[in-house]
């Protein structure tokens, strides 16, 4: 089966096309998409351990030779990203089975995420530039659809900003593959590094290589191209917004930590310590945030863009514990802010405001949502043996042996702010005095609740069995380290 | 107001057939010339969206009874069954097959799977079109 990556990305399509075909029918909606879904993540497996046992997986469309036509390339990294993408969509589809009201579920909701699983899935595994840029486009129509869905009033409003921000960035993206192109003559990722390599990465590429930076920076919230997202993010749903806040920012982080360990590897001094600033700088952006805001949503928001700092402090680091510790954190970010977002959109359920101020005293009516929360919390922010701490000890150990004291430093730091901004949460909504709260029936409840302790269940285990990860993990860094495997997988012999 | 467009409209009649046809012919040309899928399908919605302006939308739907979210839910799976048929060969997706029939009439004729793929394309493309289009146009 040479298609096998493949499919990841066609079962969502192939699907969501089916379902266009009766949008009224709920009940089918739900249960095919989840459907889908559960098979997706099946085939993910089979393919992550086939990738585990026969080294990277890779095609190029139609039969066409390598460098001329689309490769699909899927090595440990990519197929680690594309199944926590997946598994968390198919936790979030099963949350909206009780969130999401009747109206959206019968104007495309369910094709819309498929769609964007799509999209999420085919940038992950794509090898060429251009094919990338394409994926972007399906997942950003996707996402156009899902914030706008519903049409309520701030929903509107955002959604033109989300959409006109987009549409800048992507213009951005395809004046800069075509820059890429007018100076290298080729579009895919594989002979892109080996021509990078051969004229020895002359100014003009490290220009675009900024150029990329902040193209997927304005999709992965760097600073200070993040200031769209904290707004634009709070609009819509809970489930849209945690498949949004677990899902996009990532890809533009993954898209920056492909093309800075792939392409732009020879002026190290220059690229990957701007890169380096500006993830410092968004650590410190989204720390103040986190801490600002009363508004619950805000501040796992803002948590978002301190995540990706840190990740992509890992990412400039070059070295085998930050990359391999970004990987980690990368993958514990995915899953644990979908775990918060599901948790918080419970708790904005029961108390029916966002507003800190408003809640209280929730443990005596929801002690398990409580004790849950907690766990999440303390896995968000790093505490031992949660799923945070063995990403976040790599890429400090990494910072330091490349001596970048002070970098390392605000990572801790961040930890703690991180800690802080989550237990504020706690001390405010399940401490204090009770308010009146409006109890949910108990089987959306346990709609609402089972899926995000399935998801935080996971993300703890993610933690304590990270010795067992480790060994596909380092299989994700080598290849970043050393992109000769990739190339080598991609364009055969040399 | 209400406008004279006698003229639109017999023209339109006329020239809806015309845009059409040239539509399918481009869309044959596509394999070895220019053309192909998606200006077929493009010219294809520009005549339609003449109709829609020399008569109204009611008119145009009871003449035109398409449901153009199922007909780009259709394209869709033309589309991506025609590239899958690959993976039952095992060759990589898109991977495409011709060869050359005796047809009567047309004489020795290339018949190439790309086309189909081409024609889910071209239902992609007006069934999109005409869903935005309709859409924009009905809200009024």
């Amino acid at each position: 089966m040479i298609n096998l990556l493949l499919f990841p990305i066609l079962i969502p399509f192939l699907f969501a096309s089916i379902l266009l075909l009766f949008p009224k029918n709920r009940l089918a909606q739900r249960w095919i998409t989840f459907g889908t879904l559960l098979l997706t993540l099946f085939v993910t497996f089979v393919l992550l351990f086939k990738v585990k046992a026969d080294g990277i997986q890779a095609i190029t469309l139609g039969s066409w030779p390598a460098p001329f036509g689309i490769s699909m390339v899927s090595d440990m990294l990519s197929v680690l990203l594309v199944l926590s993408s997946t598994l968390i969509t198919l936790i979030v589809v099963w949350y909206s089975f009780s969130f999401i009201d009747r109206d959206r579920e019968s104007y495309f909701y369910y094709p819309g995420i498929l769609f964007m699983l799509t999209g999420v899935n085919g940038a992950f595994t794509t090898g060429d530039i251009f094919n990338m840029f394409v994926f972007f486009e399906v997942l950003l129509m996707s996402s156009y659809l899902l914030i706008v869905l519903g049409g309520e009033k701030i929903q509107l409003r955002e959604s033109i900003k989300y959409i006109l921000v987009n549409v800048i960035s992507s213009a951005l993206f395809v004046v800069t593959v075509a820059y890429l192109y007018s100076v290298i003559g080729t579009l895919n990722m594989a002979d892109i590094s080996v021509k990078i390599a051969e004229v020895n990465q002359p100014g003009i590429i490290t220009v675009i290589a900024v150029l990329f930076l902040m193209v997927f920076g304005l999709k992965g919230a760097i600073f200070p191209l993040y200031f769209w997202l904290p707004s634009s993010y709070a609009a819509p749903p809970i489930p849209v917004l945690a498949l949004f806040g677990a899902l996009l920012t990532k890809v533009g982080v993954y898209a920056i930590m492909r093309t800075y360990t792939l392409f732009f590897t020879l002026d190290q001094a220059f690229t990957h310590e701007l890169l380096m600033i500006l993830a410092i700088l968004t650590i410190v952006a989204g720390s103040i945030g986190a801490l600002a805001y009363f508004d619950v949503k805000k501040i796992i928001i803002y948590n978002i863009i301190i995540a990706v700092g840190v990740i992509l402090f890992g990412a400039s680091q070059m070295n085998e514990p930050a990359l391999m510790g970004s990987v980690f954190y990368l993958i514990h970010d995915i899953l644990i802010k979908g775990a918060l977002f599901l948790l918080i959109g419970i708790i904005i359920a029961i108390t029916g405001t966002s507003d800190l101020r408003k809640m209280g005293g929730l443990i005596k009516t929801y002690p398990t949502l409580g004790w849950t929360y907690l766990i999440a919390a303390f896995g968000l922010a790093g505490i031992p043996p949660l799923s945070g701490f063995v990403g976040k000890l790599l890429i400090v150990q990494g910072g330091f042996e490349a001596d970048n004291l002070w970098g390392s430093i605000f990572i801790l730091a961040s930890s703690l702010v991180v800690l802080l901004s989550v237990i504020r949460i706690f001390i405010y909504a399940f401490w204090g005095e009770p308010v009146k709260v409006q109890m949910l029936s108990s089987s959306v409840y346990r709609g609402l609740f089972i899926p995000a302790v399935v998801l935080v269940g996971i993300s703890v285990l993610y933690g304590v069995g990270s010795e067992w990860l480790v060994p596909f993990m380092s299989d994700a860094s080598n290849v970043m380290l050393d992109p000769t495997i990739y190339i080598k997988a991609v364009l055969g012999g040399a | 107001m209400k406008t004279n467009d006698v003229i639109l409209q017999t023209t339109t009649k006329l020239i809806f057939f015309i845009i059409f046809l040239f539509s399918i012919h481009i869309f044959f040309a596509g394999h070895y010339t220019p053309g192909g899928g998606f200006v077929g399908g493009l010219l294809t919605a520009s005549g339609i969206v003449l109709l829609l302006l020399a008569f109204d939308l009611k008119t145009v739907t009871t003449a035109l009874p398409i449901n153009y979210t199922v007909m780009t839910a259709v394209g869709l799976l033309l589309a991506i069954a025609t590239a899958a048929g690959s993976i039952f060969f095992n060759v990589p997706f898109f991977t495409h097959a011709f060869d050359y029939f005796e047809l009567p009439l047309l004489g020795k004729q290339s018949l190439h799977t790309a086309m189909l793929f081409d024609t889910g394309v071209y239902l992609v493309v007006v069934g999109v079109t005409m869903t935005i289009i309709q859409s924009i146009g009905a809200d009024d």
